[in-house]
């Protein structure tokens, strides 16, 4: 039986679903001006072969990013791994990177004279492509593995430990009690993740550009930078929306329909960490590995970068990281925000209508970046005058482009939560919203701190959204690193670049000493 | 309290943009290259300047999605072929006389909608430690040959290198400029993002050569003095010696043409030219400015005779490199 939501969920629900979909009217409505010869082109074989391209890497990415960050979610969760607390914060970094900075790490290390490439000439070694297809799976990877890592530290911190435990005490090894009853549970979180990533390499375009992997997001850029045909642009941007949508159905077939909250009474315990003993070093050994790809190699590019000519660095940088970090949080609290009441809908009250609102919000995700802040330009000039140019718009643009990944993790935290534990709250006395703000949110507190970290980090990077939609005159950290790289100028793009990452790492530091659940001992 | 909060937050954002004498700029240029030289305009007019940064197609895209509601009264872009696309939206609204006519015919639009800034040479640029400049062909159509074979590198999605197709198209036909492009991809050319990926790729070696525009070169020998790249220019009149140019246009339905007028006219000063000369290496377009000393003259780089304003035929150029898998 299904309930009918609150009046005040109802509508806000409702609100958040329709600011998702204004780039997909957007594109509607530029699309409806195509003539017969761009509807010809669309159809074309090579848009054909385009999708399939982009399609195979994110695919490839996604299981690629889910078999790396498995291990690291539970070793700093569930394991007695030294520094686990770092290990997290260094994990998420990679996201803060800007995915032109990760691709040409490959670049300076694998490409034409690169540092690696002439070691292993010398050698006599192979040396592994770098352009194309490897090079953009390896970029993409390192750069998105962080939004499995946290969807899936945030399932493992807001499990049940009576689940495991009762499979323990029935006798199944650690190694059986996790693959029956620890993995199954991370379901959503998996696939949470797998949108997220898959999602995100749909619309990606700084990696692919520069490893030369001819994909979809690649073909909408030339039509907006050489033809300024925004007809066909839009017509290509609403097939990447299809996409998403087979992609979405796809998903909650995938999901299913069982049951993860927790079954017993009270508040969860810390489960006990599993000792690593001899794994220790091997684990410690993958945690170093990922970090050296995804941290030490791009600062080690950005100081070499800076090395070259740090004097010629002018001006301020306080200015553009005050910038970035108001703008990024504003985002970051907003999506979550925006994210609680789709979330709640679509797993308190089920039905083909708040799940549908739930997957709406994925609509803009997959779209190149570029496509969203023309719609929000369009929007924003024809139906709220009064906001364009402020603030208010550019927070607007990171709700829209980031909420999905909010909505995401907020989720599966909340599908982990026992729906009872609120109603007995009720039947105590308390009121709607003090059950909410005493029970649900705690207990949710995992789950929105990972959405936060994740849109905060990601929004910190973010480019086209922020050139063209913040208050004139207004910097972030990566217009500035923008704008030195525009005109080749790396070692003036160092400073900021390396300032970005500190910061965002500072961000999540924060973040993660918040997160509590931490097991002890 | 906090709704009291966000509502002066947003009162202050939405206020501080009306000032009293503030012109709207949207800059396709870099601020590192162009941010000095604006602000010599305030100092000199008492005109604040606000100015959008971004890269010139995609303001140009967000101007077009702006339409008459637009907050810019300023336009500055990096390539005639964008101004070309606003003009035709009927975005545009002609410039002075007295500006215009500083400018050779070339290097303007010939209804008056916008004047180039400085100009900018398209060049094969090299590595030095692999190819002799005596060794590279007189005409850009030659590097078809088969001894180019897995030594080349270009930037198909690049503004400048597409209008270097229009022009090839202009002024060789469609058949040559389709077989100019097969031809290349058939030497296997290698792709990159933009000019200065082509500059840093032919510094590691990765290329033998690259098309590009001639000031990024200046740009990456500013932080890497010993890269062993160079310019070379082709012969003068070969489409491959295109000279480009960066312009200045003035939007319909700015309430503000007078300071807008003025903007323009203090680009093409002497003081701004010379800007142009030393600071960015561009060509100044103004007749008495010396150009920068490391560059042949822009008499000498012999720009093919083209009109300009018809480089914003990108929709043929695109649709070229679409059909030969180019793009």
């Amino acid at each position: 039986m299904t309930r009918r939501p609150p009046v005040g969920l109802w509508v806000s629900g409702w609100v958040v679903a329709a600011l998702a979909v204004l780039p997909a009217v957007y594109l509607v409505v530029r699309a409806a001006e195509a003539d017969a010869s761009t509807w010809g082109l669309l159809l074309r074989d090579r848009t054909w072969g385009l999708l399939w391209r982009t399609l195979g890497l994110a695919a490839a990415v996604t299981v690629l990013a889910a078999a790396v960050s498995l291990p690291l979610a539970w070793l700093t969760t569930r394991s007695d791994l030294p520094g686990r607390r770092v290990w997290t914060v260094l994990l998420c970094v990679p996201l803060a990177v800007p995915t032109f900075v990760s691709g040409y790490v490959l670049l300076a290390a694998f490409g034409t004279g690169g540092v690696l490439e002439e070691a292993l000439t010398r050698w006599g070694l192979p040396v592994p492509p770098v352009y194309g297809f490897p090079g953009a799976l390896l970029a993409l990877t390192v750069s998105t593995y962080p939004y499995f890592f946290l969807a899936l530290r945030a399932g493992l911190l807001s499990q049940d430990p009576a689940w495991l435990e009762g499979a323990r005490s029935l006798g199944l090894s650690p190694a059986r009690a996790f693959w029956k009853v620890t993995a199954p549970l991370l379901r959503p979180a998996f696939v949470s993740g797998a949108l997220l990533v898959g999602l995100y390499v749909l619309s990606d375009f700084g990696a692919v550009a520069l490893l030369q992997y001819d994909a979809f997001s690649r073909a909408i850029y030339v039509q907006y930078e050489g033809a300024y045909d925004r007809a066909y642009a839009a017509l290509l941007g609403l097939a990447l929306v299809a996409v998403t949508v087979v992609v979405l159905v796809f998903e909650v077939w995938l999901r299913g329909r069982a049951g993860y909250h927790r079954s017993s009474k009270g508040a969860a315990r810390a489960v006990a960490p599993v000792v690593l003993g001899r794994w220790r070093v091997p684990a410690l050994l993958l945690c170093g590995a990922v970090v050296l790809a995804g941290v030490v190699l791009p600062v080690g590019v950005l100081l070499y970068w800076g090395a070259r000519g740090l004097a010629e660095e002018g001006g301020s940088l306080l200015a553009p990281a005050l910038g970035s970090v108001l703008a990024s949080v504003l985002g970051a609290v907003t999506s979550v925000v925006g994210a609680l009441p789709l979330a709640f809908l679509a797993v308190r009250y089920p039905s083909r209508l708040t799940l549908a609102m739930e997957r709406v919000s994925y609509a803009g995700y997959a779209l190149p970046p570029i496509v969203l802040a023309l719609s929000l330009v369009f929007l924003g000039v024809q139906v709220v005058p009064f906001f364009y140019g402020t603030l208010v718009m550019l927070v607007l643009a990171y709700v829209v482009r980031f909420l999905p990944q909010a909505v995401g993790t907020v989720r599966s935290s909340l599908l982990q939560l026992n729906p009872h534990l609120g109603e007995a709250a009720a039947s105590l006395g308390q009121t709607r919203s003090s059950v909410f703000r005493r029970v649900t949110l705690p207990l949710l507190r995992p789950g929105l701190l990972a959405g936060a970290a994740l849109v905060f980090l990601t929004a910190m990077k973010e480019l086209p959204a922020t050139l063209l939609l913040a208050p004139i005159g207004f910097e972030t950290l990566a217009t500035r690193v923008w704008s030195a790289t525009a005109e080749g100028r790396f070692a003036e793009a160092a400073l900021p670049a390396l300032v970005l990452m500190a910061v965002s790492t500072l961000g999540v530091g924060l973040l993660v000493s918040q997160e509590g659940d931490a097991p002890r001992g | 309290m906090i709704r009291q909060l966000l509502l002066t937050l947003l009162l202050t954002l939405s206020t501080t943009a009306t000032a009293a004498e503030t012109l709207t700029v949207y800059s396709g240029r870099n601020e590192k290259l162009v941010g000095p030289l604006l602000k010599k305009f305030t100092e000199k007019t008492g005109i604040e300047v606000k100015v959008r940064y971004g890269e010139t197609p995609q303001l140009a895209a967000t101007l077009l999605e702006e339409g008459d509601k637009t907050p810019a009264d300023v336009f500055f872009a990096q390539d005639a072929g964008a101004l070309g696309a606003l003009s035709n939206a009927g975005r545009l609204q002609a410039l002075p006389k007295e500006s215009l006519d500083k400018v050779d015919a070339r290097f303007r639009s010939p209804t008056g909608m916008w004047v180039g800034t400085s100009g900018r040479a398209r060049v094969v640029a090299y590595n030095t430690k692999k190819v002799k400049a005596a060794d590279l062909p007189k005409s850009i159509l030659e590097f078809t040959d088969a001894k180019w074979k897995g030594r080349l590198g270009w930037a198909p999605t690049n503004a400048s290198f597409q209008a270097f197709v229009t022009a090839l198209r202009l002024l060789k036909g469609e058949e040559a400029a389709s077989n100019w492009l097969k031809g290349i991809q058939a030497n296997g050319v290698r792709v990159y993002k933009n000019n200065a990926a082509i500059i840093e790729a032919l510094g590691r070696g990765e290329i033998d050569a690259g098309f590009v525009n001639h000031y990024y070169l200046y740009a990456a020998k500013k932080s890497n003095a010993a890269l062993p790249v160079d310019n070379y220019f082709v012969a003068a009149g070969d489409p491959g010696a295109l000279v480009n140019v960066a312009g200045v246009a003035i939007l319909q339905g700015t309430k503000k043409a007078e300071a807008a007028h003025k903007f323009a006219a203090f680009l093409l000063e002497p003081q701004a030219q010379e800007y142009f000369a030393k600071e960015t290496y561009e060509y100044p377009l103004v007749a008495g400015v010396k150009t920068a000393a490391s560059l042949p003259a822009l008499s000498k780089v012999g720009s093919p005779d083209l009109d300009l304003s018809k480089l914003d035929d990108l929709r043929g150029t695109v649709k070229l490199l679409q059909d030969t898998g180019v793009l």
